[in-house]
């Protein structure tokens, strides 16, 4: 079957997932994102390739984060940004999505950026977009559910590549909840679509889906003997709603186990660095000491990040895209 | 009415037998079979290249009414029974009402006969409104024609409730048809709790779920002597616990829908809404589990868990999505398909849908070719290949994984008491 992101001649259509994107598109973006990097260190941080198309965050969960970015991308590219924050009624929630699309493809929109709180909702929208024969209009996954955060995925891939280049020499860690995470199955689709040399995931067996052995990821659940040696560490954001349904017994514990300190950060290499999606808990998966520390690139990621999503829209929707 | 099958090849799962021969009907019953030069029909039917077999028994499918009528209509559902061979329905009690009461059951036995397709065997519900704190009425409701007393997928949380709900119709020895599943284990999940699953970040059920459920039936079975009917098992790790308890004598019996003996979970592909039903389709090894206690009889009956679900309700996100399946005209190249991945004859393979079903309803004259049976017949091209489509379909649910996909196995005419019902 052939993956609903990829058109018939294999180009990129919509970013949904890099679960299934192609290594050299991969890669493609990553090497797009370079000079964009210097545009945003510009003094006038604009260029013209989505001058005159319309770009709509359709946010059916809440990001000021996320969508920011994104926002700033569209525009340093000169595209007109339309921010929607789509309240979701219980009841009526799949078809006031797809109404709310149909109502905008109306509007002539030529990229949704989408959040949604459920796992596969951009799919939807792609298929959606298919069936009414509206291909022309791009899909950006801005996160769903549990399954993907594509950009975020990209961004941590660049991030790793500028400070270690070759992924198939690293040993990469994961920590924390990646049961209920998006950005942890887009970075494991990433490093292994990369060939990273080892991965590894760390974290208590309530929040680890099953089955992870099958991604080619070795299981930690002591963050010390996962920590050993690795080159990169990427924490994630502990929701604090895992307190609740028996999932976690509390912060403390988990921080006592799956913190990331300075102390336990000392078993991985002496050059390691660490990474974090934001926003953090600042004493709950990482210490302050660590996030503001030497080996801390979380801020770069943030950078790094408007730079891949300006690659990603270009490629996209640019002028002369994948010519 | 003397009618006459000449030169089809009859099936009969029960006596496992094969013979091209012409079958004899009269006043709708199978009078007997061979050339019978002086049998002098009133209507022959040419059916030189066709099997003939019982009409098949499908003994789980919802037909929507009373209550969802914006789905699915018992003129709809019936006459898609027809075009898929099936002569006797059995609907499950999550109707809106629940069939909980005896004038809900009359009415719905009177209208759908009134149609006069398939027969119509209720399963009434075993607790008030399915809320499994009451009983319901079962003796009354057994009175006028369920056929069993069940809770379609709703689970009864409360043991207490259950064991008393299973001493009661144990008093009548009135059979208790339920699905095993641990509502909390369930509850949060839309997907079996597997490699896809995990991939896809869709929250999981656990084949625990199963398992954790399946014994506490079992156990209050032994309890109290009630006759249990197992729907639709899904998981492998099942099925050790239903042979030991079929070993140790209980009057146990289980069915798996044709669907979880067709797909897995690999066929959610990319979020497809269609592969979203209950129980969840599981991984390869537990379809390849099921499908060979199927063949060893250890699973009694396949059924279609035909559940029609309308398009909007499948074209929201995968796990918003309405779980479910339309089943009816499926069974049957379904049912051949296993078959054929088991090597089994025709007889062999038509047995889950038609002389074990029959069995499981007490219907003795049903199921068989034999003489006297009621002459509820299915007409087969076991060759013709047909693609689904929404269109190929009679059904007003429309929604299956297998769409677009090419199946083997067109039912050609279907009789009911020697009258048909459905002729291509």
């Amino acid at each position: 079957m052939s993956h609903p992101q990829l058109d018939e001649h294999g180009r990129l259509q919509h970013l949904l997932s890099l679960d299934g994107l192609p290594r050299e598109v991969l890669l493609q973006i990553l090497d797009m994102a370079e000079p964009f990097l210097e545009v945003t260190e510009r003094e006038v941080k604009k260029v013209p390739l989505l001058r005159g198309k319309s770009v709509f965050n359709l946010f059916f969960e809440n990001s000021t984060r996320t969508r920011t970015t994104f926002e700033i991308a569209a525009k340093r590219l000169s595209a007109d940004v339309i921010n929607l924050n789509v309240s979701t009624s219980s009841t009526t929630k799949g078809e006031s999505l797809l109404d709310t699309i149909d109502n905008l493809c109306a509007m002539n929109a030529d990229m949704f950026v989408v959040r949604h709180a459920s796992s596969g909702a951009p799919f939807l929208i792609a298929r959606h977009l298919r069936e009414r024969g509206l291909e022309h209009i791009h899909v950006v996954n801005a996160g769903d559910g549990r399954y993907a955060h594509p950009t975020q995925g990209l961004l941590d891939m660049y991030t790793i590549r500028h400070y270690k280049k070759d992924f198939s020499r690293l040993t990469v860690a994961i920590v924390g909840d990646v049961l209920h995470s998006r950005v942890a199955r887009s970075e494991i689709a990433a490093l292994t679509t990369l060939g990273v040399g080892e991965l590894r995931v760390i974290g208590p067996k309530t929040l680890l889906p099953v089955g992870l052995e099958q991604f080619g990821a070795r299981v930690f659940h002591d963050l010390r003997q996962g920590l050993r040696d690795v080159d990169v560490v990427m924490m994630l954001r502990l929701q604090n709603e895992r307190m609740k349904g028996a999932l976690l017994p509390s912060k403390e514990e988990y921080h006592q186990r799956f913190g990331l300190t300075p102390e336990k950060l000392a078993l991985a290499k002496p050059d390691a660095i660490v990474m974090h999606p934001g926003p953090l808990n600042r004493g709950i998966e990482i210490d302050s000491a660590v996030a503001d520390g030497p080996r801390s690139v979380i801020l770069p990621q943030v950078t790094f990040g408007i730079a891949v999503r300006m690659a990603v829209m270009s490629l996209l929707a640019g002028q002369g895209a994948q010519a | 009415m003397r009618v006459r099958i000449r030169g089809a090849r009859l099936v009969d799962p029960r006596r496992r037998q094969e013979e091209l021969a012409d079958l004899l009907i009269a006043d709708g019953r199978i009078v007997g079979r061979g050339p019978a030069p002086d049998f002098h029909a009133d209507h022959t039917i040419e059916a030189e290249g066709l099997v003939v077999c019982p009409g098949l028994i499908d003994t789980f499918a919802r037909l929507r009414e009373p209550g969802f009528e914006y789905r699915a209509t018992l003129a709809s559902e019936l006459k898609a029974a027809v075009r898929g061979g099936i002569t006797r329905v059995v609907t499950p009690p999550d109707t809106d009402p629940p069939l909980d009461e005896a004038g809900l059951v009359e009415m719905l036995r009177f209208r759908s006969e009134a149609l006069g397709l398939a027969h119509v065997h209720p399963v009434g519900a075993l607790t008030l409104g399915l809320k499994g704190e009451r009983l319901s009425e079962m003796a009354l409701l057994a009175e006028v024609g369920c056929v069993a007393l069940g809770q379609a997928d709703v689970p009864i949380a409360d043991s207490l409730s259950l064991f008393r709900a299973f001493q009661y119709a144990a008093t009548f020895d009135l059979p208790v048809w339920l699905t095993a599943s641990d509502p909390w284990l369930a509850a949060a999940g839309c997907a079996h709790d597997g490699e896809v699953a995990a991939r896809l970040g869709l929250p999981g059920i656990p084949a625990c779920a199963e398992t954790i459920a399946l014994a506490r039936l079992l156990e209050l079975a032994r309890a109290t002597g009630v006759r249990l009917h197992v729907q639709h098992l899904s998981s492998a790790a099942s099925l050790p616990l239903l042979a030991q308890a079929k070993a140790s004598g209980l009057p146990v019996s289980a069915s798996v829908s044709a669907l979880h003996l067709a797909c897995s979970e690999h066929d959610i592909g990319h979020f497809d809404t269609h592969t979203h039903v209950i129980p969840p389709l599981r991984s390869q090894a537990d379809r390849a589990a099921l499908a060979q206690a199927v063949a060893e009889g250890l699973i009694d009956v396949i059924d279609s868990n035909h559940t029609p679900v309308d398009d909007d309700a499948k074209a929201v996100p995968f796990a918003e999505s309405e779980p479910g399946a339309t089943g009816l005209e499926l069974l049957l190249p379904l049912t051949l398909a296993w078959g054929r991945e088991r090597g089994l004859d025709l007889a062999a393979a038509l047995a889950p849908i038609t002389d074990h079903p029959a069995r499981l309803l007490g219907q003795e004259n049903a199921g068989h070719l034999g003489e006297g049976a009621v002459a509820d017949l299915c007409l087969f091209d076991p060759e013709a290949r047909w693609q689904v489509t929404p269109e190929s379909l009679a059904s007003l649910g429309k929604n299956t994984p297998l769409l677009g996909q090419t199946v083997q196995g067109r039912v050609v005419a279907t009789l009911v008491a020697g009258r048909p019902v459905f002729s291509r």
